[in-house]
């Protein structure tokens, strides 16, 4: 029989705001254990949380670029659970009134685009975290993170295929970094994305009994662990036996799901209205503000790119990607650079040296406007393309002008013509046979002489120049 | 001096005549000497008070409220002195903050003079469900002096403070205002902030003055009341001057009396001094109307549905992870549970484990959802009641002060005594309970006027005339 698989996400974004949910403290990342943290944060008997505004705003701000409503009243509610990392016993969230709600992505897999349903985004407060194993085998707890923002963001049961799960998530973690709302790091965990999935014969309209898949913490693993469960799953039923509903969580190390607890031992998280925060209202011109001051989206960046400047798609898709490669190539092609060749020396150079560097493009020092000259250059043949991309390495790692590079590294054109003349006259003398066939008609070997006289010059020789003086000697 | 409220304190204080210091060596001499019997305190501010009390005394003479030493419930969060809600699992808490309200005490320049007894999180209405021992009704030693404010209204009667603070959730400050024959407010929902109020029930509480006289709470309830931005519920308006209409008179004063709450079950000398009482209105220009506020019967049962599903999650965070009581165990559960049996009281895991089951699923919509919407039943009520009225009186509670241990055994009829408060609570109202007679055997009846959201004003101004036209005030226990 042929299955097919059924997906849905919830992912967490952490917010980037500077202070938590509802208190004062920093959000920075890796600071000192338990060293920002505030009476609120560390529940305390007898304190309150006040909402940060700035959290609604970032909310709004994902509800808008993913299409979805924005609630005029929401309301938050507490979830009750007893975790150490959990400081007072429950987790303030939103339950039955969320700030956004039926929203959708498009992806893109095998060039066919495809929407993929929002159900929802609601804000909460983060957990801290415990930190097991110390010597004398205390756990400990840092609470830090407690009360950073999140929003989850859970999409409808429309995902089919573990590459169509990584796209959305890779197409998620473009959008809020162009947001500027989270900066969309799996590994650490700003983004993190669970996995509802069940399988069920293709074609049949009821759903399977569904898994929910914990831990995964990187976009390779998205594919890996709903590959391995739809695959467990699929095994389970042609064994024989039938899918159990639980949380299962994802070890990378062996690519594999186990089970963490069944449906029978899950919580009752008694979700109630929190009656320390008013019910939130949003006036439509706050919705009109935060509308008016959005960026253009990956989506809308990648689409221009294909229609205004012609890139193909595959170059399109790169450089809309990212917020700031994209906005590095707007800028190259704005100083006056041929879009094709920037964005060729983007993909090609750029993105593979800081690639390799493992920094964001706005971090190199080389800048847009290094690059337009220098390519306004290469095309009307002052400088050569060889040349140019050990140039522009150099560039890469020091910040400096390519003039400077080229004079530096003794890498000027040589546009002498009476230094050219010699070594032209040399190359010439000493292949007599060529010259001869040369001036019997066969101009295809020019060159040839062009490729010794470069060779002669390490590839400095000015191209037309030495062109003409071949012309001039062969009296052509 | 002791016997002094804030009003005649303040007055000797401006003459001259006493300085911050000698206030608070009278009080703290009291204290000495009567509370081993009335057990009111959980802590005395012996040092730090004279400390303040001797700062103040050679600093400027600013403040409302400067050098009157006034005590503070044990549940509104003091810097650096141990808070413990009368709870074992609080019991060495000492808060590296200060209470909204404290806060703007101490801008006040008042001296804190100690904490008052509770019982367990202000879970009850006897102060006998504190952690560490019953407070006594001065005016009588072998009954409970209400509760769940039982410490602060007995400090008050027994003049061991001029005046002191507590919270109001169902019923905290005017029940044991009126067992101990003293004045209790209970502001508007919103009116005070919350901020370091110990939470027991977030949508009901609300801290409040307990006073020797009507100015006094007047007084105080400046001190305290204001918009505080690290409270959501606090709500943004400028609070007026609360003493501003107190001796204006109450000609055409239009005043409710719900016809529910002259009921069976009432206490004969209670219901014929609240009727007296309201007499003496009536002679004083009011016009009395009977009202109906038809839901009355279903507020103790709303009440201890949403109390408690609230408290059953504020009291989640005492754990024994961050601080209090920690019972070690085999394992973190184990540890959570030891900690969490040894340190709650009785009365505190009836109501966890109640508030627990009205909100798991399944339950949510029978019980937690229903008592929201009778909740807003109960504010129509009164909604309706103020469009034909100004204020509404009724008694404060429907017995004079139980016997310690008396009731102790029977929840339910325990929570009866909060029957007549309970509903402000529910629909967020401004209510008072004044002193207005004495029963056969000596102990004090009160008198509650409901008011208006956020007219504190027109309830103090009734409960001034009336206490002016009266001696129930003048009257002290002899202990």
């Amino acid at each position: 029989m042929r299955y097919e698989a059924v997906i849905g996400l919830e992912i967490h974004a952490q917010m980037l705001t500077d202070s938590k949910i509802f208190c004062g403290c920093s959000t920075k990342f890796g600071a000192e254990p338990n060293s920002q943290t505030c009476p609120v944060c560390t529940g305390m008997p007898g304190v309150l949380p006040v909402l940060n505004k700035r959290v609604v705003e970032y909310a709004i701000k994902a509800g808008l670029a993913l299409d979805c409503d924005i609630s005029r009243h929401s309301r938050f509610a507490r979830k009750n659970y007893f975790y150490p990392d959990l400081p007072k016993g429950y987790q303030i969230s939103q339950y039955e009134l969320p700030i956004c709600e039926n929203g959708h992505i498009d992806i893109v897999t095998e060039g066919k685009s495809r929407k993929v349903g929002i159900t929802r985004i609601h804000m909460e407060e983060d957990a801290g975290k415990n930190l097991h194993g110390s010597e004398k085998g205390y756990s400990y707890v840092d609470l830090n993170r407690t009360g950073v923002p999140l929003i989850e963001i859970v999409t409808e049961p429309d995902i089919r295929t573990p590459a169509e799960a990584a796209v959305f998530m890779r197409t998620l973690r473009s959008i809020v970094r162009y947001l500027g709302v989270c900066d969309g790091n799996m590994e650490q965990g700003s983004l993190r994305c669970d996995a509802n999935v069940s399988v069920r014969p293709e074609g049949a309209d009821e759903l399977g009994t569904k898994a929910e898949i914990k831990n995964i913490n990187s976009f390779r693993f998205v594919e890996k662990a709903v590959e391995y469960e739809i695959k467990r799953q699929i095994s389970v039923i042609e064994d024989g036996g039938s899918v159990v509903q639980e949380t299962r969580l994802f070890d990378s190390e062996k690519g594999t799901t186990h089970s963490m607890r069944s449906k029978e031992e899950a919580h009752d998280y008694r979700y109630f209205p929190d009656p320390d925060l008013v019910p939130l209202e949003v006036s439509e011109d706050w919705i009109a503000e935060i509308r008016r001051a959005m960026p253009e989206l990956p989506g809308q960046k990648k689409d221009r790119f294909m229609r205004e400047i012609g890139l193909p798609e595959h170059d399109a898709d790169i450089l809309s990607e990212e917020r700031d490669v994209a906005e590095w190539f707007e800028h190259v092609i704005k100083e006056g650079a041929d879009a094709k060749s920037a964005a060729n020396w983007m993909i090609n150079e750029l993105l593979r040296l800081v690639g390799d560097e493992g920094i964001q493009v706005s971090e190199s020092k080389v800048k847009p406007d290094q690059l337009a000259r220098m390519l306004v250059l290469i095309d009307d043949g002052t400088i050569i393309g060889k040349i140019a991309k050990k140039v522009f390495s150099k560039m890469y790692e020091t910040g400096m002008e390519h003039g400077k590079i080229v004079e530096e590294e003794g890498l000027e054109q040589i546009s002498d013509s009476s230094e050219l003349e010699g070594i032209v006259d040399k190359v010439l003398g000493s292949n007599p046979d060529e010259v001869e066939r040369f001036k019997g008609g066969d101009h295809k070997l020019m060159g040839f002489f062009v490729g010794h006289i470069m060779k002669e010059t390490k590839g400095k020789a000015n191209p037309k120049l030495v062109n003409e003086l071949i012309r001039k000697k062969m009296g052509s | 001096m002791f016997r002094q409220n804030i009003d005649g304190l303040k007055a000797l204080l401006e003459k001259k005549e006493i300085t911050p210091e000698d206030a608070v060596k009278a009080f703290l001499n009291r204290i000495d000497s009567v509370d081993k019997d009335v057990k009111a305190f959980v802590t005395v501010n012996v040092e730090a008070a004279i400390e303040i009390a001797g700062e103040l005394t050679h600093a400027d003479r600013t403040g409302d409220l400067w050098g009157i030493p006034i005590a503070v419930k044990d549940n509104i969060v003091t810097r650096n002195i141990r808070t413990t809600c009368s709870s074992r699992v609080l019991e060495n808490f000492i808060p590296p903050y200060e209470s909204t309200a404290t806060e703007r005490l101490i801008g006040q320049n008042y001296i804190m003079i100690g904490k008052t007894n509770l019982d367990e999180f202000a879970m009850g209405s006897s102060t006998e469900n504190s952690g560490f021992y019953a407070t006594r009704n001065p005016w009588s030693l072998d009954r409970v002096p209400g509760g769940s404010s039982g410490g602060s209204a007995a400090a008050v009667a027994a003049d061991e403070c001029a005046a002191a603070l507590g919270s109001d959730t169902g019923g905290s400050i005017r029940q044991p205002a009126s067992f101990c024959g003293v004045v209790g407010m209970k502001p508007t929902y919103g009116r005070v902030s919350r901020y370091g109020l110990v939470a027991f029930a977030s949508s009901l509480d609300q801290i409040g003055p307990v006073t020797k006289n009507v100015k006094d709470a007047a007084i105080l309830l400046n001190a305290i009341s204001g918009y505080d931005r690290c409270d959501s519920t606090s709500v943004n308006i400028d609070a007026p001057d609360h003493t501003s209409m107190l001796g204006n008179d109450i000609k055409g004063l239009k005043i409710g009396m719900p016809k529910e709450y002259f009921i069976e079950g009432i206490d004969g000398e209670v219901e014929a001094s609240v009727k007296k009482a309201i007499g003496q209105l009536e002679s004083l220009g009011a016009e009395i109307i009977e009202i109906s506020l038809p839901h009355t019967g279903y507020a103790v049962a709303t009440y201890y549905i949403i109390a408690t599903s609230e408290a059953s999650s504020n009291l989640a965070r005492y754990d024994g992870v961050r601080y209090g009581l920690r019972v070690e165990g085999d394992d973190l559960i184990d540890m959570y549970m030891k900690t969490r049996s040894e340190g709650f009281g009785d009365e505190v895991k009836r109501r966890i484990m109640l508030g627990t089951f009205a909100l798991s699923s399944g339950y949510y919509d029978a019980y937690y959802l229903k008592a929201q919407q009778v909740r807003t039943l109960i504010r129509q009520d009164f909604q309706k009641a103020f469009g034909e009225v100004d204020v509404i009186a009724t008694p404060t509670v429907p017995t004079t002060a139980f016997k310690i241990g008396e009731m102790i055994d029977d929840p339910l009829q325990m929570y009866m005594s909060d029957i007549l408060t309970i509903s402000v609570n529910l629909a967020g109202l401004p209510a008072i309970s004044v002193p207005c007679g004495f029963s056969s055997d000596d102990l004090p009846i009160g008198l509650q006027i409901i008011g208006k959201h956020f007219n504190e004003v027109e309830v103090l101004k009734t409960a001034y005339a009336f206490e002016q036209s009266t001696e129930w005030h003048k009257r002290r226990p002899s202990l």
